[in-house]
């Protein structure tokens, strides 16, 4: 089996599994109760919060929120800075190739009055520096930008982005999402002005359900849910101490290979893209160049087909890849990212993306290549425009 | 002692002659096979009737009534209470605990109607109706009689044993399954072959499925819809084969060899011949389809007529004469409509012309399909490689 599709989810880490099996056998009291048993898993959580804070340079663990996972982290960082800054303004800036965990908090609150700006980006996928820079006004208080696209892989600059927002006006809230790039790329919250930052724990071989946030102390971000106070009460609801672990772990593990996982990574995408351009006709990037875009996604084009035909028939070689974006695979729609980039509609129905993890291999990326050298023009000859 | 039953009307089987007996095992057969992991239920025959016991103890409506209303062949159901005492006090005293269970303190006109089929009764059916009603309206102040239009009906039937009701829910009716002969039903997925299946079922056809599989270019997933459409249609028939058969080969010989905008009809032909293969093994008498006239290019009067000219059986189409909104509207009704509407593209879809033939004609059809000389080598293979899925 060949799975190509570690944006949408990745295996879990057999050391993370164990550690969360450990964890709920052995400190399963409730962390907030006071006995020693509830310690010892108060303990875990911290400790696990501490590696977290360690991984992306925040200033204390007391600046980790643990989440189900990057969606909540996105609505929680979205409604609940507009909930608490909304005496400062309602006008709140985003691109037009987020995740939908940010775009439709967006719509949302544009329906309840607020002023929403959906930046364009150019044909790579980038945002514009300067027109973020005007775009912000005195009553902007949220810039979200998302690190690494999840269906292109273009990498924004973050840090120059941070010194922009800031520039423009300081008390604007500067949230990243990193689900993408949490555990595959190297993130510093304060060299770069980061003030929130999401990230979701099945995208670095952690077991799905299990997120975090990163909120900047001091920050007067509301919570979205109401409950028993845990975690400040910003999140309440009981800590989950196997799953802090589990995060901790397998973040830990992710960065502790980051070199060599992104040499090797991008060795695999490089060897993989290449091969397609080389061999199979009328085949092109969506977004950025192979190695200036994250080595992680790799988004094609093979025109003259429909990619639900061509992963299908890559299913049945038990190759496994996604159309676009493995969200939206059960709708209709189609990509608004891809849409966004410039792509034409007749490609972005044949737009295949491949994304990969460290564990990948480069024999796996010979088997697909080759399946796709045979399926691709079978499959073509049957084409037919609709 | 009260008992909680169900009481189980059928209609039209219970007028056929020498056929009730096998009818009447029939439709007991389908309710004991949806009840009997519920728990330990009797089904009782009384004249006209079928009566659900609850021998576990008191019987929970909520949870039984759906099981049996799904199976074909019944007019409705009626939760009530069956009376071993049958005294004129008991009666009366049951009627009443029964009309405060449903109706409180709500007004309501209502009258009683009495059925008396033991006719030892020391009373006729007018005086036990009149004392039953004079005893509630004495005790429930927010009821009125109303003997021509009353909101509510009270039925007391006294047979062996006495029943007390006043609800009626109406189930599908129609003939116990099973019971008219088999048919074979061509499923793509879409709204309409599913309820086509159901209604066929519903006149007792016993049924199997046809699917066409065609990968790559339909998914798992689009099969994996099929099959859950089956199991929901499985629930009314209480099991269901389905077929499935991979027709991609078949499908793209024909791209190749035939005018596009015929293409569809070419397909349904080929369609037909499998299934109707797939039938004669089966024993079955008939080929049942979704058509609803002229809904489809291939739906046409013409088109029909293309596609129907390859079989020898019978082709039902009980969807002939329907519009969308009814077949959606039985579809919402039996459960398909939600897994019908996913969007995954079924094999008639997949290379379908931008303006197909509406009108085509049988002999150009023929004559174009005489030149294809290895379509019943495709067809052939096809068939060897159906898999069959037993739901």
């Amino acid at each position: 089996m060949v799975y190509f599709d570690n944006a949408a989810s990745t295996r879990a880490l057999p050391e993370v599994a164990e550690k969360f099996t450990q964890v709920l056998l052995s400190a399963y009291a409730n962390p907030s109760s006071g006995s020693r048993l509830g310690m010892e898993a108060e303990n875990i959580i911290k400790k696990s919060a501490q590696t977290l804070a360690r991984l992306i340079n925040a200033q204390s663990y007391e600046e980790i929120y643990f989440t189900s996972g990057g969606t909540e982290s996105n609505n929680l960082a979205v409604f609940g800075t507009a909930k608490g800054y909304h005496r400062s303004g309602k006008h709140i800036i985003t691109t037009q190739i987020e995740h939908p965990a940010i775009t439709l908090p967006f719509k949302a609150l544009e329906e309840d009055g607020y002023e929403v700006q959906f930046l364009p980006v150019d044909e790579k996928g980038y945002v514009n520096i300067d027109d973020l820079k005007n775009a912000i006004r005195s009553d902007t208080i949220l810039v979200s930008i998302i690190l690494i696209n999840n269906e292109i892989g273009t990498v924004q600059d973050v840090e120059s982005i941070g010194k922009a927002i800031k520039d423009a006006n300081p008390n604007t809230i500067y949230h990243v999402d990193a689900v993408q790039a949490f555990g595959k790329y190297k993130i510093d919250v304060r060299k770069c002005n980061i003030d929130l930052l999401s990230a979701s724990g099945h995208k670095f071989n952690a077991p799905k359900g299990l997120g975090m946030l990163y909120m900047k102390n001091r920050l007067k971000v509301k919570p979205i849910m109401y409950g028993g106070g845990q975690q400040k009460g910003q999140r309440p609801g009981t800590e989950n101490a196997a799953g802090a672990a589990a995060l901790a772990l397998a973040a830990e593990e992710s960065y502790k290979f980051l070199t060599e996982s992104t040499k090797k990574v991008m060795e695999i995408k490089k060897y993989l893209a290449e091969g397609i351009l080389n061999s199979i006709e009328d085949t092109f990037i969506n977004g950025e160049e192979i190695d200036k875009a994250s080595p992680y996604v790799l988004n094609m084009v093979f025109k003259n087909l429909r990619s639900p035909v061509l992963l299908n028939a890559l299913e049945d070689k038990e190759i496994f890849a996604s159309a676009g974006s493995a969200c939206n695979s059960k709708k209709k729609v189609q990509s608004s990212v891809l849409g966004a980039i410039g792509t034409q509609e007749d490609d972005i129905v044949g737009s295949l993306r491949f994304s990969f993890t460290r564990f990948n291999t480069m024999e796996e990326a010979d088997i697909c290549l080759e399946a796709l050298k045979e399926l691709v023009p079978m499959l073509r000859r049957f084409h037919r425009k609709r | 002692m009260i008992e909680k039953v169900l009481i189980v009307k059928y209609g039209e089987i219970a007028m056929r002659g020498n056929n009730r007996r096998l009818f009447v095992t029939k439709l007991v057969e389908s309710i004991r096979r949806n009840i009997d992991s519920e728990g330990n239920f009797y089904v009782v025959r009384e004249q006209g009737r079928l009566i659900v016991e609850d021998r576990g103890g008191e019987m929970d409506f909520d949870r039984i009534i759906p099981k049996v209303i799904c199976v074909l062949g019944i007019l409705g159901v009626c939760p009530g209470i069956k009376l071993t005492d049958q005294s004129m006090d008991n009666i009366c005293k049951r009627a009443l605990g029964h009309m405060q269970k449903f109706y409180g303190d709500k007004p309501t006109t209502f009258k009683v109607v009495t059925k008396r089929s033991n006719k030892q009764y020391p009373l006729l059916s007018n005086e036990v109706s009149a004392e039953v009603g004079g005893y509630i309206l004495e005790n429930m102040p927010n009821l009125t009689v109303d003997i021509h239009n009353p909101q509510e009906t009270v039925f007391v039937e006294l047979r062996n044993e006495a029943y007390i009701y006043s609800k009626f829910i109406k189930g599908f009716g129609g003939l116990p399954y099973g019971s008219s002969g088999k048919g074979v039903s061509l499923l793509s997925g879409g709204i309409d072959s599913p309820v086509a299946t159901f209604m066929m079922a519903k006149r007792g056809v016993e049924v199997s499925g046809v699917y066409f599989h065609s990968p790559p270019y339909t998914s798992e997933r689009a099969k994996q819809k099929v099959i859950d459409l089956a199991k929901i249609i499985s629930q009314y028939t209480g099991g269901f084969k389905l077929y499935v058969v991979p027709f991609t080969e078949l499908q793209l010989y024909l791209l190749e060899n035939v005018p596009e905008d015929k293409l569809t009809i070419f397909l349904k032909r080929s369609m037909m011949r499998a299934a109707e293969k797939i039938a004669e093994n089966e024993h079955a008498m008939a080929l049942i389809t979704g058509d609803s006239i002229g809904q489809v290019a291939s739906q046409t009067m013409q088109g029909i007529n293309a596609i129907n000219a390859v079989c020898k059986m019978p082709v039902l189409r009980p969807l002939a004469g329907m519009d969308k909104q009814e077949i959606v509207d039985i579809a919402r009704r039996i459960g398909t409509f939600d897994t019908s509407i996913q969007p995954y593209e079924d094999c008639c879809t997949i290379f379908v012309a931008k303006h197909p033939e509406t009108k085509p004609k049988t002999s150009v059809i023929d004559k174009i399909e005489y030149k294809l000389t290895q379509l019943p080598d495709f067809l052939e293979k096809a068939l060897e490689n159906t898999e069959v899925i037993e739901l």
